[in-house]
């Protein structure tokens, strides 16, 4: 129990970070990347030492931190990882630095405000993994939307406006219901500790509007069909790096608290609404990647990808109860659950790479148009090899991180229901169609036009963004163990937390 | 009675009021004799009045008991000494905001700062008030100095057609009011709070369940609730800003006092009448204010309807009828009172001679033009609709967990929607800011002393929504 540790350092150093960036001004813009770039690169150091310090096989909350905040509402400055929080803490500080390094010579409009806006972004991101009371949860969950708001809003594209007031009304409306339902278990548990109100006895009729209120944040943040709207606008309107963000991360947050709030504290609830959670992601995973085939815009292509991808996170999370009933043994429930955790960080990954490689012909050619490409690899031999290997770790090739999510998924879908298997598996199918004809369309061929003929292949900078992320994706890909060794103590002890009724006199 | 009878006699934890009174009259002959020649001596004086004021009740004013003085008239207990201490640095904060304002509109008249110190007076004597006489004399001084305060720029045609609007409707409402107490008083034959709370006791019938309606009217019109609402959009737009910074603001301690007195302690006894009346009013008012607000042009007119919809919250916190409910009606007051100065604080700052700054248009590309500035907009916009990490965000959380515990989980929800539809106009004008090109529009000027007193607001907004305890604690402290 330190008083002060890593955690609030990776939590406050980029938001710190942030405001000094703030205070150097349009004016220093220079100096103000520099602090930028210090400052992400200083976080993911941090970082790095809470992975070196992680001691797997422990499903407890590591690194902890506990400080008096507001003991008038009983909420504390609570701290801690475990299995499941500490990748994707880890994959938030990754990719910050590349989102900074994106915007080195991209962004000229305000460039102090666009990276202390991401750092801070950062810093709250981090937060809401590393939050062990509900209250500071939900404190970084919605201050998180400030700094969004403003990147769409200043340096998105033509309807941004439009896009980034859909984007914070959405998802202000998922989340106030969250709080009520916080605010009702504080109320019950007389504290704000997660840890409390997992612990927490609830009759049915209680859990499932809980379940209902916690569903309607998480939805719309993961987003699972059929609120996923805004996701494709904002992702189209967001610069690079915002979209970039959101992919990585944000989407992740929507997740993280399915599997930290909805399974453990309303896990009967979860069991009776399963089938509704299941069905909303098999028609985000068959559905979705059929609307993701017909986009002309390549943005939206990805952003249509990752709502079928989330898919898979939803799925992989919610098949337990089916899983159990079905073989009685709890190693498919493990796969299922590892899956959604793996998926999360590989998909993180892959689509903020795709999101750069967007980002890097955007740059050159100022068009998203599939239809304005072709012929690429003609002129830029670099950056294609990179961007054919995101493609195809996005359609779950093996030897990428994207197989082994998907695989996990799909296996422990099996052992639930083989019909939920056929859906699942047809993305295999799907995502491999749209992810070659996007490749076919705009990488290979003869030169479309005379703007691509001139498209110059990656500098340094751009070589070292995506070259940084192809080897994260391949390492996961070829070697996931040591992802999965850090998750499996937390999720098993998160399958025992779903697995025991919550009902007071139990079921 | 203990502490008058000490030292110095019965009066002195009634020295705040008597030494406004006397400073009022004070700063009202020096302004006769000299304030002609040199503008700034009333505004320099009435800020000194305020300092003393503060120190005067930090001395006598701040009570850890409830003493009675004046024939039970009067009372001074810790939330009284709170709600003082907080109109003074309201008031002084928005003197201090007005300055540059008046002076460009020349309308520093000395009687200008007497008005604000005699309606800063009525508050007074609302929050400490004991007896329904006493309520009605603090309401009397405090609307009849803000009616004058309203009319105050002579030229506007505006200004007075909001005045003479809110002279009518006020003067409607205090007939009300009277004609509630007139009612209260044939039930219980007593004046006095204390023992009209033990009076009331007994159960409903017609005559009182009338009477509480009439009061409850008269409340709902000091707070801008619905259905009594109507003469706040055109007051807020029409009067200077300066005037209308006091309204929103130091006034609105006054009426929470108001509610405070009347209902919770003076009807304490019978919660069950006015709790179901308060909860109307407050789901009208939520519904109302912040749909009037998203069709808004002006920004003052907007801010208007959305103290409406603040005003329901206040009475949604009271309408648990519990003081869980109060204190965080009490919380939620403060913080709206801290971030309402900065907001107006921001429209003074940024007008000029002959230019009002209050059309929402008019923040188009601040952001470029003072990243400063809209810097702080963003965060009071924000705080306003409820985001962390502002104080603004710790309001409405508290109200809405004194509603769930109280079991009200359908108002709660209906509360939190409401505010999802607010957020939409609040962030309107951040998008104004900073996503609109600012075209021809100017920089604003410097003002670095009005800029640094606006940045320590905004910092108080930011600060204790990072560190909300101070406030909490203090709020359950005062209301047990």
């Amino acid at each position: 129990m330190q008083q002060f540790g890593l955690l609030s350092v990776v939590i406050w150093l980029p938001i710190a970070g942030g405001l000094v960036t703030l205070a150097f001004g349009e004016q220093r813009a220079r100096p103000a990347r520099w602090v930028a770039l210090l400052s992400s690169l200083l976080t993911l150091a941090a970082c790095a030492r809470l992975y070196a310090g992680f001691a797997n096989g422990t499903a407890n909350f590591q690194f902890t931190e506990r400080a008096s905040w507001i003991p008038a509402l009983n909420s504390q400055y609570s701290l801690g990882v475990d299995g499941i929080s500490l990748p994707l803490i880890l994959l938030t500080a990754f990719m910050t630095v590349p989102v900074i390094i994106a915007g080195w010579s991209v962004v000229e409009k305000r460039s102090a405000q666009y990276y202390a806006a991401f750092l801070i972004m950062e810093g709250l991101m981090i937060g809401v993994f590393a939050a062990l009371d509900s209250l500071l949860f939900y404190f970084f969950w919605e201050a998180m939307l400030i700094p969004m708001f403003v990147i769409i809003g200043v340096w998105g594209g033509p309807r941004r406006v439009y896009a980034t007031l859909k984007f914070f009304l959405y998802t202000f409306l998922g989340s106030v219901l969250m709080l009520v339902a916080l605010i009702y278990l504080y109320l019950k548990a007389g504290d704000y500790s997660i840890a409390a109100m997992q612990q927490l006895p609830l009759t049915l009729a209680e859990q499932r509007w809980i379940f209902i209120a916690f569903l309607l944040a998480f939805a719309v943040k993961v987003p699972m069909w059929p609120v996923h709207t805004w996701l494709p606008d904002a992702h189209v309107e967001a610069p690079t790096g915002g979209s970039v963000i959101l992919a990585a991360i944000m989407l992740k947050m929507g997740g993280y608290g399915l599997l930290r709030f909805s399974l453990p504290m309303t896990p009967d609830a979860s069991r009776e609404l399963d089938w509704l959670i299941i069905a909303l992601s098999l028609i985000a995973i068959v559905y979705i990647a059929f609307v993701a085939m017909v986009q002309q815009d390549m943005k939206k292509l990805v952003a249509y990808s990752s709502i079928a991808h989330m898919g898979f996170v939803t799925l992989g999370a919610f098949l337990v109860f089916y899983i159990m009933a079905a073989t009685g043994s709890t190693q498919g429930a493990v796969n299922g659950l590892d899956g959604a955790v793996v998926q999360m960080i590989s998909h993180g990954l892959i689509s903020g790479a795709l999101f750069l490689c967007i980002g890097v012909m955007y740059d050159r050619l100022h068009t998203r148009d599939i239809s304005a490409y072709g012929g690429v690899v003609n002129v830029m031999p670099k950056f294609s090899a990179l961007m054919v290997l995101f493609a195809l770790a996005n359609s779950g090739l093996p030897g990428t991180s994207g197989f082994i999510g998907e695989f996990l998924v799909i296996l422990a879908s099996f052992k639930a229901s083989f019909w939920f298997a056929l859906l699942a598996a047809s993305i295999l199918v799907v995502g491999a169609a749209y992810n070659l004809w996007l490749v076919k369309r705009v990488i290979f061929g003869p030169v479309a036009n005379e703007q691509v003929a001139k498209m110059k292949d990656l500098n340094a900078r751009e070589t070292l963004v995506l070259g940084s992320l192809a080897l994260a994706v391949l390492l996961l890909g070829v070697w996931p163990a040591p992802l999965l060794n850090m998750m499996e103590a937390s999720v098993q002890h998160l399958l025992q937390q779903i697995l025991t009724s919550k009902i007071p006199g139990g079921i | 009675m203990t502490a008058g009878t000490l030292t110095g006699g019965p009066f002195l934890p009634a020295i705040p009021e008597i030494w406004l009174a006397g400073s009022a009259c004070v700063i009202l002959l020096c302004d006769v004799y000299f304030g002609a020649g040199r503008r700034g001596v009333t505004a320099t004086l009435t800020m000194v009045a305020l300092t003393v004021g503060v120190a005067l009740t930090s001395q006598y004013g701040l009570s850890m008991q409830r003493v009675l003085l004046f024939h039970d008239l009067y009372v001074n207990d810790p939330l009284a000494g709170f709600l003082k201490m907080a109109s003074f640095v309201a008031m002084a904060t928005a003197v201090f905001y007005s300055q540059d304002y008046l002076e460009q509109r020349g309308m520093q008249g000395g009687e200008y700062y007497v008005l604000c110190l005699t309606a800063l007076l009525g508050i007074f004597v609302l929050i400490s008030a004991n007896s329904l006489l006493t309520i009605y004399l603090g309401i009397e001084l405090l609307s009849l100095s803000l009616y004058a305060l309203v009319a105050f720029d002579r030229d506007s045609g505006i200004a007075a057609e909001a005045a003479v609007k809110y002279f009518v409707l006020g003067a409607i409402a205090s007939g009300v009011l009277l004609y509630g107490m007139s009612m209260l008083y044939g039930l219980t034959g007593t004046l006095d709070l204390d023992q009209l709370s033990s009076t009331v006791r007994r159960g409903p019938d017609a005559a009182l369940i009338i009477g509480v309606a009439f009061v409850v009217a008269a409340i709902a019109f000091k707070f801008g609730a619905v259905p009594f609402h109507m003469w706040v959009p055109d007051v807020y737009q029409g009067a200077p800003t300066s005037v209308t910074l006091y309204i929103a603001t130091v006034s609105n301690l006054g009426s929470f006092a108001l509610i405070l007195r009347l209902l919770t302690h003076g009807l304490g006894g019978t919660p069950a009448i006015w709790t179901q009346m308060l909860m109307a009013v407050a789901v009208l008012s939520l519904l109302l204010g912040n749909l009037g607000a998203i069709a808004q042009t002006n920004l003052k007119r907007m801010l208007a309807y959305s103290a409406i919809a603040n005003a329901g919250f206040v009475l949604l916190g009271f309408a648990t009828g519990n003081s869980a409910g109060y204190q965080a009606a009490l919380n939620f007051t403060v913080a709206y009172v801290i971030t309402t100065l900065a907001s107006f604080g921001m429209i003074l700052i940024l007008s000029r001679s002959g230019f009002e700054h209050d059309e929402i248009a008019d923040f188009k590309g601040l952001a470029t033009r003072d990243p400063l500035l809209a810097a702080m907009m963003l965060a009071l916009m924000f705080s306003t609709a409820g985001v962390p990490p502002f104080i603004g965000f710790w309001a409405k959380l508290w109200i809405i967990q004194a509603l769930l515990g109280g079991s009200h989980v359908w108002l709660a929800t209906f509360a939190v929607l409401a505010s999802v539809v607010g957020a939409f106009y609040y962030l309107r004008v951040v998008w104004y800011m900073y996503f609109e090109a600012a075209g021809d529009r100017p920089v604003p000027e410097a003002r670095p002393r009005m800029r640094f007193i606006l940045l320590l607001n905004t910092g108080a907004v930011a600060i204790m929504g990072l560190l909300p305890n101070a406030l909490l604690s203090i709020c359950e402290r005062v209301i047990p």
